[in-house]
């Protein structure tokens, strides 16, 4: 896959539990997400979730994105300013019959510690209440696997630690993978139970994440 | 001072009033089109759309006259179905307008539908949304400023259109003429009372509905 002038060729494989992706800015962690949730097409490649095959470049496979049951929650969080907090979360339920998607809805949000913010948009709500809500939305699916690209990179060290905190709940609830994207040290230490580092678009180390993070200070 | 026959206005609203509705809605689909990076020769198709903001207007008006005179294909095809001509009616007015207003409603489009931050289209779509839903809802909503916008500007045009309706649909439409002809009949029959209250009656209409349109796109942006 390429970005820009850099060509990414990495083969990841995700166990349950929270792998984070860590790397420079700029070192191609981002697209890899991409890549995963459809949003860009590699050149080559296979993306498989178990059995499930989402692409495979070879056998002209290619699930499109909405079809692909997972959880991606981007860096800019990206909510949708015209919808409310409710209106965000039970986006992702449009199959659920409306009295029981706001129900649901309501529910995540209670879940993630933000039901109060039901019925306010997005512009009023703090850095904190934003990662919340957006993580309640992208939990509204039901997801197979969880993608986070940097989503705490904006926080103080003590949100940081209280949404870490939360998302190993979320995890350990659901029982799936999540992929965690990150330049930060500090944040992985919070949340990785496996680190695959990556530069230049390369694989450059994998491993616990006891071990590898041993070798970094924040 | 004679009394003031406002069926020209009232002719010109109606004529401006339709010819928005086809334009907002043809117009949003091709600023959709446009707004789609791959869509080939995206460029040329632009500038044909947008050929109507540098053409005279007799010259524009001279193309739709060949295009859907009673000797075109498209002529006689709307004749078949319809049991009248498209030249010199009312249908004919309302095209002439609404061709001289669609590049300034597509343009408008889709700058608002270009505003719209490509995250949450993407975040729509892992959400599980089709292409169909991200734009009914999340692009639409979230371009309503340049949609209104584009509204106002192209109902503004419409209003105001005087060559290409003069030769698509004549100088009479239903026996009146559109506030524009009846402007320049008056000025040419030394009337300038009626030249004077036509023309301010057209601004107040064309200035308090941009204005209101303004007040709307502000709130809406606000959100």
């Amino acid at each position: 896959m390429r970005r820009g002038e850099l060509a990414i060729d990495v083969e990841l494989e995700c166990p349950p539990g929270i792998t984070c992706v860590m790397g420079p800015s700029g070192a191609g962690k981002s697209s890899i997400l991409a890549a995963i949730a459809g949003l860009a097409v590699p050149d080559a490649g296979r993306v498989a979730l178990g059995d499930e095959v989402w692409l495979d470049r070879a056998r002209g496979v290619d699930v499109p994105v909405h079809d692909r049951r997972l959880a991606y929650v981007l860096q800019g969080l990206a909510l949708f300013p015209h919808l409310t907090a409710l209106g965000n979360v039970a986006y992702g339920m449009p199959e659920i019959a409306k009295p029981a998607r706001r129900a649901r809805a309501q529910a995540l949000l209670d879940r993630v510690g933000v039901g109060h913010l039901a019925g306010r948009r997005p512009r009023t709500f703090s850095g904190g209440e934003a990662q919340r809500v957006a993580l309640a939305r992208a939990l509204a699916r039901a997801p197979r696997l969880m993608l986070l690209d940097e989503p705490f990179s904006a926080l103080d060290r003590e949100l940081r630690a209280q949404l870490a905190a939360l998302v190993r709940e979320l995890v350990a609830e659901l029982g799936v993978p999540l992929i965690h994207v990150t330049h930060s040290v500090s944040e992985a230490r919070l949340l990785a139970d496996q680190v695959v580092q990556i530069e230049r678009g390369k694989v450059v180390g994998r491993g616990v994440a006891a071990e590898i993070l041993a070798h970094f200070v924040d | 001072m004679r009394s003031i026959d406002w069926g020209p206005l009232w002719l010109s609203l109606q004529v401006a009033t339709l010819s928005t509705i086809f334009t907002l809605t043809t117009g949003t689909g091709l600023a959709l089109l446009l707004a789609w990076r791959k869509l080939p020769a995206r460029d040329l198709i632009d500038a044909v759309i947008s050929a109507p903001l540098v053409l005279p207007p007799t010259v524009l008006g001279y193309y739709l006259l060949v295009a859907l005179g009673r000797n075109s294909a498209l002529g006689r095809g709307w004749e078949a179905v319809f049991g009248q001509p498209i030249v010199f009616t009312f249908a004919g007015a309302v095209i002439a307008a609404a061709a001289g207003s669609l590049p300034l409603v597509v343009r408008s489009v889709r700058l608002g539908i270009e505003s719209v931050e490509p995250d949450l289209l993407a975040a729509a779509r892992t959400l599980g949304a089709r292409p169909v839903r991200v734009i009914a809802t999340v692009v639409l909503p979230l371009a309503a400023p340049g949609l209104i916008a584009g509204a106002m500007l192209g109902f503004a045009r419409a209003l105001g259109d005087y060559g290409a309706t003069q030769m698509l649909a004549g100088t009479r439409i239903g026996g009146s003429p559109t506030a524009s002809i009846f402007v320049m009949d008056q000025l040419l029959a030394d009337n300038e009372d009626q030249v004077f209250a036509m023309s301010l009656a057209t601004t107040i209409t064309g200035v308090t509905l941009l204005y209101f349109a303004n007040r709307l796109t502000h709130r809406l942006r606000r959100g």
